[in-house]
């Protein structure tokens, strides 16, 4: 067990599946010769080579479309879209066809795809290298969205994605790349998709997060249960679609309280759907209105840095929600 | 067209002949010094980018035009007011030699509230609609659309202005690069797209060249394919690139039919200024093509030529440097934006905001 972050983490994983499948392949701008612009497909072409890890030119379109034409064809494909913000030309690919290829075909197709795609805000990405982009997808049946937060479990859910026989779309937060290390298991492991993730038991509320905003989650949750004796729950869904309402249920039927929190802008973002899974099948025990964090509604993380700063939820703004949430 | 116009990939172009004499254009002396103090002034104002970049005091992205300033120096001195103009994120230059303010520019680097979009944008994203520059985009293709569409409206309005749209070489291989380029040959045969499609070939998007990109490597000739003309100029020639500006920029002027031109550049600096390893080309390569730096050459001719002597090209640059070290000084001491600037001008036509935090 040796330990890494997140982006060695994913980059360990894709070299295991391609050693053990020789249909696995690698596409995407940049992701060779530079080893990709975060560095996670780094040392992939030097042990595969150029036909299983394509530099391709700027094309998003081309890249998903690609991805599904191989996919049918006995290959399994790991495209990257450099950042989410470039994923839109690529939509149309995904959403009307990869993901509905199955089901137009009898069954008779699939498409073993997965799509890794960094999102979330930087310092500096303003418009164009910041956009957290899940639920423009996560109203795709047929599509599976995952956003794996941690070292290990990226690893594993990683090798999962690729296994898997529907298209996979991997979001990866920038700003958790090498935001941490932890111990990463060498041999060959899986996590499965659609299975959330208890981080900390507790009794007071339930908070439902995930990428940058669940280690603030969870930083936040550490410092109230010292300071105030306030037990936080901290789920992760891990996959956002399908997602795992069992677990976040179970979660809220014992706390009676449920905050969500999530980077993007809060109008039509993902939290809407899990607060209205909770609100109508634990109705019975809500003891506090469900509560919802996100980024405000303007078109961007704005350049300046306090713009910034202000636009995602910081670690006061959740201590604030958390606080008031557990005191109703 | 491809055998008269062939890149070496050494650095050393050949283009047509027409341009390679320096043409129609009378370009007189004066005007030449005028247009390399303008070269200067990019060069500076991009290597105190690079500097503020490296105090930490430019965050996030930061993409240069160093190399590649004879380009944007000889097709901007043909803008006429009411023309568009439309890049993507390498736009520095491009706003400054429309004369925007240089301060405002570095401001919006450093993310002030004097900045040219008030600090929401930095530096990829610069606006200045009544300086004639219709944006700096991110989305690398994106904007092609939109010059064709601008194109048309000017067009339709009567008027005599034109789009001058620049594009690299990367963006040649995106989907709406092809769409843009099909509808403006099409809109054109009506005389209904004065677009000029200006092509900064410089060689490389990102770390991907363009003979890993595409297998017809020749730029310009793609637009066969549109039925639009085109021609390729050496971009690091300002002669070369002024001649071929004026005369096509009046060419598309008085036709409404779309034109390009392929300048064949090179980016000496890193793609992004972040970048430091270069494993993509060899040091080599980029010495080489520093030999026939833009601004080199021009100096070369002005001395040549008596126009200057060695002290006149110190002095230029010595007063340039001071100038930008105000520039950067007024970012540095500027304000940040105040903070309901985020939520400003997200709709037009109203001044209610309908969101919340
Ligand atoms: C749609 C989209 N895809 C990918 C990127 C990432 N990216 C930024 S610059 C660049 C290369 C562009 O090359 P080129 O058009 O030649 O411009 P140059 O940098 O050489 O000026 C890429 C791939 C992007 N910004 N937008
Ligand atoms: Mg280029």
């Amino acid at each position: 067990m040796t330990t890494k972050n997140l982006l060695q983490a994913i980059g360990e994983g894709l070299a295991e599946e391609m050693r053990s499948d020789e249909t696995v392949m690698v596409l995407g701008e940049d992701v060779g010769r530079a080893g990709g612009v975060f560095r996670v497909t780094q040392g992939l072409m030097d042990e595969f080579g150029p036909f299983r890890v394509m530099d391709t030119p700027l094309a998003e379109s081309l890249i998903a479309g690609a991805a599904i034409g191989l996919s049918v064809n006995g290959m399994r494909p790991v495209a990257e879209i450099q950042f989410a913000d470039f994923i839109p030309p690529a939509f149309d690919q995904i959403v009307n066809e990869a993901a509905r290829f199955h089901y137009r075909s009898n069954g008779a197709w699939s498409c073993p795809m997965t799509i890794r795609v960094p999102y979330g805000a930087v310092p500096g990405g303003a418009l164009y290298h910041s956009q957290s982009v899940e639920a423009w997808f996560c109203n795709t049946p047929g599509l599976k969205v995952v956003a794996p937060t941690f070292p290990a479990d990226a690893k594993g859910m990683i090798k999962s994605a690729i296994r898997d026989p529907n298209p996979v779309l991997f979001l990866e937060h920038k700003r958790t790349y090498r935001l941490i290390k932890e111990d990463v298991p060498e041999e060959d492991y899986s996590v499965p998709l659609g299975k959330a993730r208890v981080h900390r038991g507790g009794t007071d509320l339930t908070v439902v997060s995930y990428g940058l905003m669940l280690h603030t989650a969870l930083e936040v949750a550490r410092k109230i249960s010292n300071e105030y004796d306030i037990e936080v729950e901290v789920v992760e869904p891990r996959t956002l679609y399908p997602l795992d309402k069992e677990t976040i249920l179970d979660s809220v039927k014992k706390t009676g309280k449920l905050l969500v929190i999530s980077e993007a802008n809060l109008t039509g973002s993902f939290s809407g759907e899990i607060a209205a899974i909770v609100a109508r099948e634990a109705f019975e025990w809500l003891d506090g209105p469900v509560m919802r964090l996100g980024a405000p509604d303007v078109p961007a993380a704005a350049f300046a840095k306090p713009m910034l700063d202000f636009f995602v939820p910081s670690a006061e703004k959740i201590e604030a929600a958390m606080l008031e949430l557990a005191r109703y | 067209m491809s055998a008269e116009s062939e890149n070496k990939g050494d650095g050393g172009v050949e283009t047509r002949e027409e341009s390679r004499n320096g043409g129609a254009v009378a370009t007189n002396g004066e005007h030449l010094v005028d247009l390399y103090k303008k070269m200067i002034l990019v060069r500076t104002f991009e290597e105190a980018c690079q500097r503020g970049f490296r105090q930490g005091k430019i965050g996030g992205y930061l993409h240069v035009y160093i190399g590649q300033e004879a380009v944007a120096t000889g097709f901007l001195d043909a803008y006429k007011e009411g023309d568009a103009v439309i890049t993507a994120y390498r736009d520095h230059p491009h706003a400054l030699l429309l004369g925007s303010d240089p301060k405002n520019v570095m401001a919006e680097l450093y993310g002030k509230g004097t900045g040219i979009v008030k600090g929401k944008g930095g530096s990829m994203h610069l606006f200045d609609v009544k300086k004639g520059l219709y944006g700096g985009y991110g989305i690398v293709g994106g904007h092609i659309p939109l010059g064709v569409g601008f194109a048309y409206a000017m067009r339709y309005q009567e008027t005599d202005h034109i789009c001058q749209l620049y594009l690299g070489d990367g963006a040649m291989s995106n989907g709406a690069f092809h769409e843009a380029a099909n509808i403006s040959g099409l809109w054109g045969k009506d005389g209904m797209n004065p677009c000029l499609f200006i092509i900064e070939n410089n060689q490389y998007g990102m770390g991907t060249s363009v003979e890993r990109t595409t297998a017809m490597t020749d730029l310009a000739a793609k637009f066969d394919a549109y039925g639009i003309e085109h021609e390729k100029v050496d971009g690091m020639d300002l002669e070369a690139v002024l001649e071929a500006a004026h005369r096509t920029t009046e060419q598309v002027r008085e036709t409404g039919k779309p034109y390009v031109v392929e300048a064949l550049t090179y980016r000496t600096a890193p793609h992004g200024a972040g970048d430091f390893f270069e494993k993509y080309r060899t040091k080599d390569e980029v010495k080489k093509w520093r030999e026939r730096d833009p601004i080199g050459l021009l100096e070369h001719k002005l001395l040549e030529r008596d126009e200057l002597d060695e002290d006149k090209l110190e002095e230029i640059k010595s007063e340039m440097k001071e100038t930008i070290q105000e520039v950067s000084k007024f970012a540095d001491e500027s304000e940040e934006p105040a903070m309901e600037e985020l939520y400003s001008d997200v709709y037009s036509g109203s001044d209610e905001y309908m969101g919340e935090e």
